[in-house]
């Protein structure tokens, strides 16, 4: 099954970057039929694992503050910034919807 | 053997660190490092000198050249990770592994390139170009290849040097380095070290810290080792592995450095040989090498069996999706507003973070992080995410099955074939690429275990051929002298370089054939 047109601006939301061109959504198609591979194996009765270390109890350290106080070098590598804070243009301004996009990123 | 020259004084650290600078600038066409540190070489060799005069040196690595690969954070010296989305990006602060390799006094010449963010196998999608092979300079190679075109530039039919680590591989290779450090995650250092013909390392997870290390998927990188030894091998390990709590994926199980024997007798020792990886495609020269190599531990007394692990086939696509998943989330830190690029759109937060990651990132990390997005989707997640981490423990418990039947070393190939040449390669996409190339390799990611890619021979077209052993979880003293004991029987080649010019200094001559060990 081909990916809907919705799931498609639904990723690009999702994940902030775009499919670029029909070679982009044609990736993510293969990406799909590949991965569907999985469902050949049987899974029952089996649990998903989530770290290979998952016998092994995590490590906690001291809740000590042992490090810090480097705001300076923090900051170095931004680009924009006031005194001590990370500048971002106004927020909460939703992406426009997949129709309008085109033209609206190709102002970038 | 470049340590004790250092300490009877033979060469001074300085001397050799601006060899290797000058002919890290010599073979400048392999495109091996992506920024040379020059500066903060030669004051590392400095001091490093002067510790050697007061006979006070720090270790066996004091004054060694290293290289690392652009992934690691590295203070004060600029990590790209191949992308536009770092470009200029300082580090504030040395990744952990980096720092431990510092306060023995190695000297950090600089960081080596990669495919982009290390998603690839053949270190030729990074931003500043393709690694190139440098055994596609080598005698041994020109000999056996007959160029296309006479007229036609004779650069032509340079090969990869495999990935992602290639710019690690390639130093250690070319000596222009000792010791480098790369990554793996589904392949990323054995599959350059098999291309390089260089000794190629991926511990086991959870033995040497990833604090500092840029995150590609978190439950299955781990630093990687490229030396062009063995010994040297165990060396750089025992000084990088160990519980760090930065990490709080690494074990806290005492870690002690240990020194390889010399092992002359293998008859208690139970080879398995996984037959699933006689994977489609694999060449019959590289076929005919394993079986070679099974007979040769066969006739040295040890127990060689042929074992099983059903579900190898699968082990790509479940990397395809664990892979892209964990990608997805990495790559959220990257909205430009802490570091990194960021886009001159800023109509709002949401636009500029878009911007910025369309032009920061390549296809393939795109394609990643929305095939990531997509598996992830509340509709998706159970059949395609859930899936397959149960895929993946069935994977990690065919090794178990394995192991616990009494086997202490598989050997396997590391490579489908030797490197292929550039034109070549290129002819497929990336994730395709990947998906041939990680066959042999990504199962030991998924199930966290060590492996290693020790040089074997040359290819009937003169470039190197590798095979991988992969052992117990944590049992890379065990692993290690088993590759010892087979390099000591294969007596891979030295590379004969013609295009760099020599210098004809007797200690650099001693140097290029070997270790520091």
């Amino acid at each position: 099954q081909k990916v809907s047109v919705e799931v498609l601006d639904h990723l690009e939301h999702l994940a902030l970057v775009d499919f670029r061109d029909s070679e982009g959504v044609e990736r993510l198609q293969k990406a799909i039929q590949f991965a569907d591979q999985l469902h050949e194996v049987n899974t029952d009765g089996v649990e998903p694992m989530d770290s290979v270390l998952e016998d092994r109890c995590l490590y906690l350290r001291a809740d000590d503050v042992t490090e810090g106080n480097c705001t300076k070098e923090l900051l170095e590598n931004a680009k924009e910034k006031v005194e001590e804070y990370f500048v971002a243009p106004p927020g909460n301004i939703p992406l426009p919807k997949l129709e309008e996009r085109e033209t609206f990123l190709q102002g970038s | 053997q470049v340590s004790a020259a250092l300490k009877e004084g033979h060469v001074s650290p300085t001397e050799l660190c601006q060899q290797c600078l000058s002919l890290i600038k010599s073979t400048k066409f392999i495109n091996a490092y992506i920024t040379v540190a020059e500066e903060t070489a030669l004051k590392q060799a400095e001091a490093s000198e002067e510790r050697y005069r007061r006979g006070q040196p720090l270790g066996v690595l004091d004054g060694i050249p290293i290289a690392v690969k652009d992934n690691f954070n590295t203070a004060g010296i600029e990590t790209t990770c191949a992308s536009n989305m770092l470009r200029g990006y300082i580090s504030p602060y040395n990744a952990t592994v980096v720092q431990k390799l510092l306060d023995q006094g190695a000297v950090l010449l600089g960081k080596t390139n990669l495919d982009e963010f290390a998603m690839g196998s053949g270190s030729t999608d990074g931003v500043f170009g393709p690694v190139r092979n440098p055994w596609s300079y080598s005698r041994q190679y020109k000999e056996k290849t007959v160029p296309k075109f006479h007229s036609e530039d004779k650069d032509s039919n340079w090969v990869i040097t495999g990935g992602s680590s290639g710019g690690s591989a390639a130093a250690v290779s070319s000596f222009t380095c000792f010791a480098a450090l790369g990554s793996d995650t589904g392949g990323s250092t054995r599959n350059p070290a098999a291309h390089c013909g260089v000794v190629g390392l991926k511990p086991t997870y959870g033995l040497i810290s990833r604090h500092g290390l840029i995150p590609l998927v978190n439950s299955m990188d781990v630093p990687g080792i490229l030396t062009r030894c063995v010994d040297d091998t165990a060396v750089v390990l025992g000084s990088l592995a160990g519980h760090d709590p930065k990490d709080s994926t690494t074990i806290q199980d005492s870690f002690k450095p240990f020194e390889l024997p010399n092992l002359t007798d293998v008859s208690k020792l139970s080879i398995g040989i996984p037959k699933e990886y006689h994977a489609p495609g694999l060449s019959s020269e590289i076929l005919h090498l394993w079986s070679k190599a099974a007979d040769l531990f066969e006739k040295a007394g040890a127990k060689v069996v042929e074992v099983s692990l059903p579900h190898t086939p699968y082990s790509i696509v479940c990397y395809h999706v664990l892979c892209a998943a964990e990608v997805a989330s990495n790559m959220a830190r990257f909205d430009g507003l802490e570091y990194g690029h960021c886009s001159d759109m800023n109509k709002s937060t949401e636009s500029m973070y878009a911007a910025t990651r369309r032009e920061g990132f390549n296809d393939v990390v795109r394609g990643r992080i929305l095939s990531g997005n997509y598996f992830l989707l509340k509709q998706n997640y159970e059949k395609y995410f859930t899936k397959a981490q149960k895929v993946r423990r069935l994977i990690a418990n065919d090794f178990v099955k394995v192991f616990r039947s009494g086997v202490d070393v598989l050997l396997t190939p590391t490579t489908l074939s030797d490197a292929a040449p550039y034109v070549e390669f290129i002819k497929e996409d990336n994730r395709t690429r990947s998906a041939q190339d990680d066959v042999l390799t990504q199962a030991a990611n998924m199930a966290g275990l060590p492996a290693i890619n020790v040089p074997t021979t040359l290819s009937e077209r003169g470039l190197p051929v590798g095979l991988q052993f992969i052992g117990r979880s944590f049992q890379e003293q065990q692993l290690l002298t088993v590759a010892k004991w087979f390099e000591k029987q294969v007596q891979f080649p030295v590379i004969q370089l013609e295009e760099v010019k020599r210098h004809d200094d007797g200690v650099f001559q001693d140097q290029k054939s070997a270790s520091f060990s």
